[in-house]
């Protein structure tokens, strides 16, 4: 394929922090970027992610910080300067252009020569499998084309880096698992560095390289989708990756393990450093606690919803924690069963949050 | 009634339902008001005014026409007007757009919004009074070019004085428009083009502005239909008797002068002509213009 990202080899956001008046939006992001690398920023609404994404386009301007492509200092480049491509939430595209003159745009701006556009314009829409809709308004098209009209247009001028701000959020459930698979097969075609904004972490998981997780303005945590879905760093950052049961616990060392309390149960864990005795969260999955017999927890179920292969279920233990958890059949209101987790599926995180 | 007959009755929606089927309910009858209104007051007269002009004093069918057209002190009013209307437009039109690019970013809006509102509430002959006072030979601001050794300029009284007039208080009008058509259009539009190199003067022709063409073109119909039909303001700041004898002033002194109310209409109606043909070409041009939702996607 002709179209490949231009050539670079690190982007370096350095302590990249932007105020809203009084309100830190972002908050010192460090970060360095491969060329090649998928990266999610994972975040709840709210975040800063976008705002992050917006100040690597040149749409904002930053408080404090510098971004480095290279050897060369951007961050005082205006966006028609960076060269980024970006596909945007709601897809901005030109209502009044057909899908080659939207395409085409960035390509006209750098005043190329008209042969070099029609066949880069080509190659995108094939890229992007939309060869037949070139002549179209963006209008006549779905959601989907739109969306991979977007993509094309960011692709074609050969940026560096593609910047993605949450571009699936507005489509149905079945084309956005589509659309997944496309990015990620147009992101490995044109070899570019990708940033990709979601709030989604199943998204994240299933496109990144490395993933990004964001709270409050700041970076809690960066690595592979394993790292973060298998010991996430810090009790929100798991929160945030499915742990759903947030136990608040008395935790002691017991060997390579931690003996764990809340109120009249006691349970095995593994400790997540740096750890100190006391006060502590416990964070477990739902899928990770599982009806069992001999369980050292006893719960009250109050509702079990089909999820096809299992049963998602919560209930209350007798002093009150809400749990969630998996179960192999639907569980009548009030009956009282028994779950137990596998104590290195058991992450105990020091502190007092939540 | 037969059987069948019976089942047909019952099977046909009431006439309510049917009515509702075509939007046609209660809420519709809030329409009436209005119609009535446009009947009475718009539809009736014009019809009056149009019979009426074919109605001469003296002469034939056609002999206010030919008399307008054939003497020049009543079809230059034609042209007077043009020249006041046309120039008068433009410039609302064509300014009111930087105005309100650069009050679409700014903060506090609503301040500066509500300053250059405040021409239309004060409605045309305070303003002509303001300008009289203000730009006539003993006012401030002749006086300030004496002294700085510029000496009188002339700016009331004349084609000048009017043209202020209509900028003044056209200008609040054709801002506002604008300004509402551009909030209109997705900023995001416009970000997309500067990631893709376009800088801000080719953002503007490339996006805005075609965005912008369908608004801008309603924008300059009202305009200049306001303008056109300018009678206090050209009597007030202007030379009635001279460069600015517009046609409304030729349709008054018709009526309220000669009280000949059949050759009145019949310059009443010439203007109207007039004002639906510029209309009808502003109109015409638009079609080739983008027509549709200035936003950049399904949003």
């Amino acid at each position: 394929m002709a179209i490949a990202g231009r050539d670079f080899r690190e982007l370096r956001l350095d302590d990249m922090s932007r105020n809203f008046g009084t309100v830190n939006a972002l908050k010192g992001v460090t970060l360095t970027v491969r060329r090649g690398e998928f990266i999610a920023l994972l975040g709840p609404s709210g975040c800063g992610k976008s705002t992050a994404l917006n100040c690597l386009a040149g749409l904002l301007t930053l408080s404090s910080g510098s971004i480095w492509l290279d050897q060369t200092r951007i961050d005082r480049l205006k966006p028609e300067e960076r060269g980024f491509g970006m596909v945007f939430q709601n897809y901005a595209l030109f209502p009044h252009m057909s899908v080659r003159k939207n395409i085409a745009f960035g390509l006209s701006m750098q005043g190329r020569p008209k042969d070099e556009i029609e066949r880069k314009v080509d190659e995108a829409l094939a890229i992007v499998r939309l060869s037949e809709q070139g002549h179209k308004l963006p209008g006549q098209l779905s959601g989907g084309q739109q969306q991979r009209v977007a993509i094309a247009r960011a692709i074609v001028i050969e940026p560096p880096l593609v910047l993605m701000d949450e571009p699936l959020s507005n489509l149905d459930a079945k084309l956005r698992l589509e659309m997944r698979a496309e990015i990620r097969r147009i992101h490995d075609l044109i070899g570019s560095a990708t940033i990709y904004v979601t709030h989604d972490q199943e998204e994240a998981l299933s496109l990144a390289d490395r993933i990004v997780v964001m709270r409050a303005g700041e970076v809690r945590q960066v690595g592979t989708p394993e790292e973060l879905y298998g010991r996430p760093a810090h009790a929100d950052v798991a929160e945030f990756m499915g742990y759903r049961n947030q136990l608040r616990v008395t935790a002691a060392r017991a060997g390579n393990q931690v003996m764990i309390r809340t109120g009249n149960v006691t349970l095995a864990g593994s400790a997540v450093e740096p750890f100190t005795e006391g006060e502590a969260v416990a964070a477990i999955r739902p899928e990770d606690l599982e009806v069992s017999a001999n369980g050292p927890v006893e719960a009250r179920t109050e509702t079990s919803q089909y999820h096809g292969d299992y049963f998602y279920s919560s209930g209350r233990t007798a002093d009150g924690a809400e749990l969630y958890f998996r179960s192999d059949r639907r569980l009548t209101k009030g009956e009282i069963v028994r779950l137990a987790a596998d104590p290195a599926r058991v992450l105990v995180y020091a502190g007092g949050r939540p | 009634m037969t059987d069948a007959a019976l089942t047909k009755a019952a099977e046909r929606p009431p006439l309510r339902v049917r009515l509702k089927l075509r939007d046609i309910d209660g809420v519709t009858l809030l329409v009436v008001p209005a119609a009535l209104f446009v009947l009475l007051l718009f539809i009736y007269p014009f019809a009056y005014g149009f019979v009426l002009s074919f109605k001469p004093k003296t002469g034939d069918l056609f002999a206010n026409y030919r008399k307008f057209f054939s003497d020049p002190f009543l079809y230059d009013t034609i042209l007077a007007t043009f020249r006041l209307a046309i120039p008068a437009t433009l410039i609302n039109v064509l300014v009111s757009v930087p105005v309100a690019l650069r009050v679409r970013r700014m903060r506090h809006r609503r301040v500066l919004t509500t300053l250059l509102v405040v021409p239309i509430t004060l409605g045309t002959v305070l303003i002509a009074q303001g300008l009289l006072i203000y730009l006539g030979p003993q006012g401030w601001f002749n006086r300030a070019l004496t002294l700085i050794g510029i000496g009188q300029v002339r700016l009331v009284h004349n084609y000048t004085g009017v043209m202020l007039s209509l900028i003044m208080s056209g200008f609040p009008f054709t801002f506002l428009l604008t300004l509402s058509y551009l909030t209109g259009i997705d900023p995001s539009l416009e970000q997309a083009a500067a990631t893709l190199g376009a800088r801000a003067r080719a953002r503007f022709f490339h996006i805005v502005l075609p965005l912008l063409a369908q608004g801008l073109a309603i924008n300059m119909c009202l305009s200049f239909v306001q303008t056109f039909s300018v009678f206090p303001s050209a009597v007030l700041l202007g030379a009635p008797a001279g460069e600015t004898r517009v046609i409304s002033i030729a349709a008054y002194q018709a009526a309220y002068e000669q009280y000949d109310y059949s050759m009145a209409s019949a310059v009443a109606m010439i203007m109207g002509f007039c004002q639906l043909a510029v209309v009808m070409l502003i109109l015409a041009g638009r079609s080739f213009a983008y027509r549709g939702a200035a936003a950049g996607g399904k949003g």
